[in-house]
């Protein structure tokens, strides 16, 4: 009886302390996404209700309205995450491919400096990318924020490790079939990568998409702004103009979480690929 | 190797191909700069139009160590450091633990905790901003329950602590989730076997699963420390990139911003770029030597 009772205890505390943590989670988003929805008399009266007693949608038309480079800068954003993503993949993978199965002179080398190069922080290459991009002529372009961000040591790491595994047999079976190293690696290899490489998709998607510094320090054309860039100018624009500022915000995090909801079984999966190395 | 066979010969030129692109970037835009921030060091730099080098010595390194801005900043980051690294790692293990004691629908509160992680630091910063106003959510909360109430931003008292606060929130469960990967790995023998010897819930914690997830705890941490050392986005978007109210969010990395971009002295900031590097290293370092010494 008193087991009961005490096994019973258990799960409401268990049960309990999970939703309250689910609730701290999910307040600031859900506090958003209602200012999102009032209008401005009601966020600055000082009442804090989380229906809003008058629903409206205006303060998403104002922010394409007001700020009309807003698609643009979504589209910026849409370019570079996707090409940094597509040469990621297709890179890192080579790379990695190479790293675990191709025997060349300097081999052993090239996976020491992929290893150290992951100690690196940021900062250290951030200037000097900076002045190297300026002498190319590619600040405030495309290129000058996809190429360097094409190829992700990380990410090397993580699919070397992943082709490290592979079958001999299946090489063996295709260069028995006349195929090349490249056609090995297209038509073999690749989609037989396909969980290590959606983990990885996802995680440099996300990586491109949310960046800050580097956009921040590449980009001064407001034209040629991505999202979270253009998101801060409009904060400065709009101070105090919540209601716009939270709908903006909303625009910007509505298509990732769409994205996270469908995939998100990859996301995690991902952070177990690159949690798996430690 | 000199009498090499042609088909040898088109291995390696096929293998280079395949690390080709991968060299070229990393060369390009991680070995290169390397090299080039040693030289920025000791040179005075000039951005106008052409860019020119003085060269200047030592002066950005003795101009270092009487700059209060770097000791504020460098102040800042530690402490932050300091708190947010162990909360986020307790955090993550707590929640790890916790859903994983057979919890049911694992999955969905999995996918639910991990919602911060996959939004941008640019707008959780507004959103906390948002609710961190003087007359914003937190402080209505705060007064409800009789606690003091602050001016979360511009209070220098308080401004760091609140990004700690929203960055400990959002980092956790990433870190949650290689936690959770790692117990899943624990074979259940272990937990039975010292059941039947008679141990608690909290001993089997303590003796089985805190010293197995060793590995995971140095990754985590190891991660967590090279995170938090390179805390930006928040502080810019807080402070508009002044590092205010009165230096109390000023980080190192937005020093270094703030002296290549608004003083234009490249030079010196690629100095602190320096320090911040050795800074983070030094700490993984001994992170490391005292993970080894208490096993």
């Amino acid at each position: 009886m008193k087991s009961t009772i005490l096994r019973l205890l258990g799960t409401f505390l268990l049960y309990g302390g999970l939703g309250l943590y689910g609730v701290i989670t999910l307040i600031p988003f859900v506090w958003a996404l209602s200012a999102s929805v009032k209008p401005l008399s009601e966020i600055i009266s000082g009442e804090n209700h989380w229906i809003p007693h008058q629903f409206t949608l205006e303060n998403y038309q104002q922010v394409f309205l007001q700020e009309p480079l807003f698609l643009r800068w979504l589209g910026n954003s849409i370019i570079i995450a996707v090409s940094v993503t597509l040469l990621n993949l297709l890179f890192n993978s080579m790379a990695g491919y190479a790293l675990a199965r191709l025997h060349f002179w300097g081999r052993n080398s090239l996976f020491f400096l992929i290893l150290a190069v992951l100690a690196v922080p940021l900062q250290v290459t951030l200037i000097p990318t900076f002045l190297i991009l300026k002498t190319l002529g590619w600040l405030n372009s495309y290129q000058g924020m996809i190429v360097p961000a094409m190829v992700n040591a990380t990410f090397i790491f993580m699919m070397r490790q992943f082709f490290v595994s592979f079958p001999k047999e299946l090489e063996e079976a295709a260069a028995l079939d006349g195929l090349n190293r490249f056609q090995t690696f297209w038509q073999i290899v690749l989609p037989l990568a396909k969980p290590a490489l959606a983990a990885q998709a996802i995680l440099v998607f996300m990586g491109s998409w949310n960046n800050f510094l580097l956009p921040l320090v590449i980009l001064f054309d407001p034209d040629m702004f991505t999202l979270p860039l253009g998101l801060n100018t409009f904060k400065g624009q709009y101070i105090s103009y919540w209601n716009l500022i939270m709908a903006a915000s909303m625009i910007f995090t509505l298509p990732v979480l769409a994205l996270y909801a469908f995939f998100n079984r990859y996301f995690i999966e991902g952070v177990r690929f690159t949690g798996s190395k430690g | 190797m000199q009498n090499k066979l042609p088909a040898d010969f088109k291995e390696t030129i096929s293998s280079y191909s395949f690390v080709a692109p991968a060299l070229l970037v990393i060369g390009t835009f991680i070995v290169l700069p390397i090299a080039y921030t040693l030289v920025l060091c000791v040179h005075k730099v000039q951005l106008l139009g052409e860019v020119q080098y003085e060269f200047v010595g030592i002066r950005n390194f003795a101009r270092l160590i009487a700059d209060d801005r770097v000791w504020i900043a460098l102040r800042n980051t530690v402490e932050y450091v300091a708190i947010v690294v162990p909360s986020q790692t307790l955090l993550a293990l707590v929640l790890a633990v916790t859903l994983n004691a057979g919890v049911r629908g694992q999955q969905i509160w999995r996918v639910l905790y991990f919602l911060p992680t996959v939004t941008s630091s640019a707008v959780l910063t507004l959103i906390f901003m948002w609710i961190y106003n003087s007359e914003g959510l937190l402080n209505h909360i705060l007064s409800h329950l009789g606690l003091p109430t602050y001016n979360w931003l511009k209070n220098p008292a308080v401004a760091l602590k609140s990004i700690m606060l929203m960055n400990i929130w959002s980092t956790a469960p990433l870190y949650m989730i290689i936690y959770l990967a790692a117990l899943q790995d624990i074979p259940r023998e272990l937990y039975e076997a010292a059941k039947i010897d008679g141990a608690t819930a909290w001993e089997q914690f303590l003796y089985i699963t805190v010293p197995l997830l060793r590995p995971v705890t140095f990754f985590v941490i190891t991660m967590g420390i090279i995170g938090t050392f390179q805390l930006f986005d928040q502080t810019y978007i807080f402070s508009n990139g002044s590092g205010g109210p009165n230096n109390a969010t000023l980080t190192l990395v937005l020093l270094i911003y703030q002296y290549v971009f608004r003083d234009l002295q490249l030079g010196y900031a690629a100095v602190i770029a320096l320090l911040l590097a050795l800074v983070i290293i030094t700490v993984t370092l001994l992170q490391r030597s005292w993970f080894d010494h208490s096993r």
